[in-house]
Formats: C-alpha cells, structure tokens, sequence
C-alpha cells in the first residue's frame, strides 16, 4: 500500500515538474534572446544561453526605436486610468451599498449586465462619438471614460462594503458626520484589501490593453508598449528578434514584479471571477 | 409627533438624492458610453456610409451581405474551429493541471506560481514570443524536432498549421482558468472523499461521481467565459499574423473580421451589423452550452 502511494507521489513529483519546466521555458527563451546578437540567433547549434551576452537590443529599444517615449505613454496612461476608475467606481459602490433608493438592485443588474456585453457592440459608435468630439488622436478616449466607474471594481467594492456593519456610520452620524464624511473617513480606509485587488488588475488590464490604444492612438509618440511592439513587429524590424524579446521583456516585467509582490491578491481575484472580469 | 413625519420623509427624500448623486457618475457613464452606443449600433446596422459621409437607410442590407460574403463564412468557420477543438482541450488541460496541484506535496506553491506565471505576461508580448517559439527555421520547437531527425512543421507559415499553432500557444495560458477550477475542487468538502473510500471507491471513480459532477457549475461558468472570449479574440492574429488573418486567411476569425471591416474599411454600418450578429451568435453558443451541460447532468443523475 505505501509502496503503490510513494510510487505515485513520485510521478506526482515528476509531471509537476516536467509540466514547470514545459511552462518556465518560453520565460528563459524570451529573456535569453534578448540578450543575443543578431548574429547568435542564427547560431548551429542552438545556443540557449547566449555567450557573450550582448546588451545593444536594450539599447537599440532605448535609443532607435524610442521605447523610452512608450513607456512613459503607458504610464501616463495607466495612472490616469486608475485615478479615474478607482475614484469614481469607489464613490458609485458607495451610493450602492450605503442608500435606500427606488430601482437599486435593478440598476445594479443593469451594470453586472453591461459586463457581458461585447465590446464589439459599443466600439463603433464610441468612435464616432470620440471622433465627433475631435478626441481621436488623443489619450482622451482612453482616460475619460474611466472617470465614470468600471463596471468590475464597483461590483466589487460595492459587495465589500455591504459587509461594513451599519453600526459604525450611526455612531458617527450621532457625532454629526455627514455622507460624504463617512465615505471618506470610514468606508474608504476600511476597503484598504478590496482597493488594492482593484488596482492591481486595472493596472493589469490597462497596462497590456491593445484594442482601445489601436482604436484610438493614430500618432506614433503616443503609442503605448502594446502598439509600439505590434508597429515594430510588423514593420522594417520583423526578424530582429533580440530586439522584440527585448521589448516583450520590458513590457512584461512590470506585471511579473508585481505578480510576485502580490501573489495571493492575484490568485484570488482570478479564481474569484475570472482574469478578465 | 406631525414635525416628526415630515422630517423623517424629509431625511428619505434626502437619503434618495444623495445615493442618486453617488452612482450619478456611473449613470452618465452608462448613458454616454453604453446605451447610447448600443441603440447608435443598431440603428447604424440597418444604415451605410455612403459619399461625402451622409448616411444612407439600406434596411436589412448589411445582414443579407454579410451571408453572402465569403470572408464571413470564413470568418465564421475559423472562430468555430478553433472554439470547438481549443476551448475543450484547453478545459481538459487546466482541470488536470488543477487536480496535479491539489494534490498535498511539497513546493505546492512553487509549482502553482510557475503555471500561473503566463497568464500576467501581456497578450502582445506573448504573441510575439510564441511567434518566435514556433519559428520554422529558427525556433527552438523545429530546432529540437530536426535534432531528433523530424522535419517540423511551417507553423504560422503554413495555413493548415496556423489553427493547431493558436491552440498550442493558448495552452500556455491556461492559469486563469486553472485557479478558478482550484478554487472549485477546494470546496468539494472532503468528507464526500472519505466516505467514498470507506465503500471502497477507487481514485478513477472519486474523479468520476464526485468530483466532476461537483465541479460542472464552474466548468460550465468557464466554458461560457472560454467561448465569450474567444468569440472576440482578434489581437493575438494580428500580432502573429497579420490583418488579413495570415496565408489563405487561415487565421481570419470573426473579431478581426469586425475589426478590420470597421477601422481598416471604416464600413461603419456593415461591421455594426456584425456585431449584432456577433451577440446573436455568442448567446445562441452560450444557451447551448447552458443546455448540453444541464442535459448530461441529467443523465448521470439517473
């Protein structure tokens, strides 16, 4: 019995590892490539692990193809974003889960529904409308529209916050606290873990968007990471791999920080609904 | 006691205006930027742009065109192909990759991590790792099948390789899926499992009458995000291929076909139509979906 049981536990261990190794690989091929030579790729044998290591495809990014300039869009970008979604959704969830009004769970369904909805179906007249506007070309149709809540942080604030007990905003209304004091002294530091789940995956979601920056970002300084490697990639550049590794890398490295900082908020708010909301 | 009735449907009118004034940004939102698109797309799918950009009434026009179309057709086929054979196989890879780490071992949450690890990489520097992964001449995968003396095949060169190259790539990120069906299997309470091995059930038969019954709402919860998502996906075809979806349009799914009909060709009122039978379609998939996994609910039950 315990034969048959290590015997088990052992190929157990073995399909673990292979699947790690099977999984790890891409990681290593991505990042060693990027530190080789155009001449090394086409080295025969295979070389994995370049030798020498050769730095100029980070500079290549860096200074031919303007990555400096992307990266700060990206940045701009994503920061404004989650100003926008955090400060508005966390005020809307609030309204949600602290009032008594007419039509409340209805229009809360309303917004678990607009979830499903494909983004396919609003994206034209969105571009019509941000075309009208004169915004096309601009970050704007990528920021503004977050000032008016995400539809995935209000669900889940919103379910925090009716766990906050009723207790503690009555004795601070005693005291003569009004709403907006409320909010913002108790419900706000109290939604501390709720937060930071949201800013990790708006930052996420933001960081590596592709659809609305190739929608909208027509100047090339503007580009963010995402449109600037798909431009290189299909451009001049398509067979320098070192230099797409290399940019792949500096895109990608960011979220792989902040996966490993924050392991189990990531998991979590995976299992919890999915990756992508 | 009067003063104090009216001051407490004073303190309710209050109380309904300030929660009114709280989700008013999500309220303009949803007008500006949802209902308001919703209702242009529709009335857009029945119009066409025509010269000097003034639009045109052509009625039911841009459906029956779309059903004449070879490309949608096209498009249509790709998206199936890879759905029916991708998202199954994917689901299959992500429950074994589950029950591997559910398993009591050590390094436990090493191995979670690694498996985890590719669904954070963005979808652009994925795809155009894999690109090179599945490189013909270059790549490691053909480097490695030479070395053993096969010839490997054109990947995303070859049109009858580039659907089972999307679905080999896709299993690397099988993570997201993976943790939703962990969380599952941790809320099958263990006490089914011991009561099982007390009649004398064997692991294959554990896996069979409890586990997966136990897990159908979140097999089928992933299912239908699977089959959402994949409706839509267009951006890893044209970070590996190109816009017209790679040689003989192998790669031609239906959100690059909407795509490119609408912010390549800006035919604004056909790709609106797409997109409404895009919904039809998705919600037709996600009811049999709801039904075939309901259906062979049944039959295990009796």
């Amino acid at each position: 019995m315990t034969k048959v049981k290590t015997r088990r536990l052992v190929l157990t261990y073995m399909f673990a590892i292979f699947m790690s190794i099977l999984f790890l690989f891409p990681f290593l091929w991505m990042t060693t490539t990027s530190f080789k030579t155009a001449d090394q790729v086409y080295d025969n044998p295979m070389q994995i692990i370049p030798n020498p290591f050769d730095f100029s495809p980070y500079q290549r990014l860096f200074t031919e193809n303007n990555f400096g300039q992307y990266l700060w869009n990206t940045v701009y970008v994503t920061v404004l974003t989650l100003i926008g979604v955090i400060l508005s959704s966390s005020v809307v969830a609030f309204g949600f889960s602290y009032f008594r009004f007419p039509k409340k769970e209805l229009l809360f369904k309303i917004l678990l529904g607009t979830m499903m909805l494909p983004a396919q179906v609003t994206m034209i007249p969105q571009y019509i409308l941000f075309d009208k506007l004169g915004w096309i070309g601009s970050f704007k149709p990528l920021i503004i529209p977050t000032f008016f809540g995400g539809t995935w942080v209000i669900f889940l604030l919103r379910q925090f916050f009716d766990t906050i007990p009723r207790e503690y905003s009555e004795a601070a209304k005693i005291d003569g606290a009004n709403e907006w004091t409320i909010f913002t002294k108790i419900y706000l530091p109290l939604a501390k873990a709720p937060i930071s789940t949201s800013v990790l995956f708006v930052f996420m979601w933001t960081w590596t968007d592709f659809m609305n920056p190739l929608i909208y970002l027509t100047d090339d300084k503007m580009y963010t990471l995402s449109i600037a490697l798909q431009r290189i990639s299909s451009g001049a550049r398509s067979t320098d791999w070192p230099l797409m590794m290399a940019g792949s890398l500096v895109m990608a490295l960011p979220i792989v920080i902040l996966f490993f900082s924050a392991q189990k908020t990531f998991i979590n708010g995976a299992s919890m609904s999915g990756l992508k909301g | 006691m009067k003063r104090d009735i009216s001051f407490s449907a004073r303190s309710r009118r209050r109380e309904v205006l300030m929660g009114l004034l709280f989700i008013l940004p999500w309220i303009l939102g949803l007008l500006i930027f949802t209902l308001y698109p919703v209702v242009a797309s529709f009335i857009l799918s029945f119009t066409r742009t025509g010269e000097g950009s003034a639009i045109k009434w052509v009625g039911l026009d841009n459906y029956i065109t779309a059903f004449r179309e070879p490309d949608f057709f096209r498009a249509i086929l790709n998206t199936l192909i890879l759905s029916l054979i991708g998202i199954p196989v994917a689901q299959i890879m992500s429950l074994v990759a589950a029950l591997l780490l559910n398993v009591k071992m050590k390094f436990q949450g090493v191995f979670r991590t690694i498996f985890f690890l590719p669904s954070v990489v963005p979808a652009v520097a994925t795809g155009l790792l894999w690109k090179w992964i599945l490189n013909p001449r270059l790549g490691p995968i053909n480097t490695f099948l030479d070395s053993i003396g096969l010839a490997g095949p054109g990947w995303l060169a070859d049109p009858a390789w580039v659907k089972p190259s999307l679905i080999i790539m896709s299993f690397w990120g099988i993570g997201g899926t993976m943790v939703i069906y962990l969380a599952g299997l941790q809320n099958i309470p263990t006490e089914y499992y011991e009561a099982a091995k007390l009649d004398g059930a064997g692991s294959w038969a554990c896996l069979k009458y409890i586990t997966m019954p136990m897990l159908r709402p979140v097999t089928l919860f992933n299912t239908i995000m699977a089959i959402i998502t994949s409706f839509q996906s267009f951006s890893n075809i044209i970070i590996m291929l190109d816009m017209d979806g790679g040689m003989k349009k192998a790669g031609l799914v239906y959100g690059l076909y909407i795509y490119t009909n609408a912010f390549r060709d800006f035919k604004m009122g056909y790709s609106s139509a797409l997109a409404w039978i895009l919904l039809a379609f998705t919600f037709v998939s996600v009811m049999l979906t709801y039904k075939f996994f309901n259906r062979s609910g049944d039959q295990e039950v009796s």
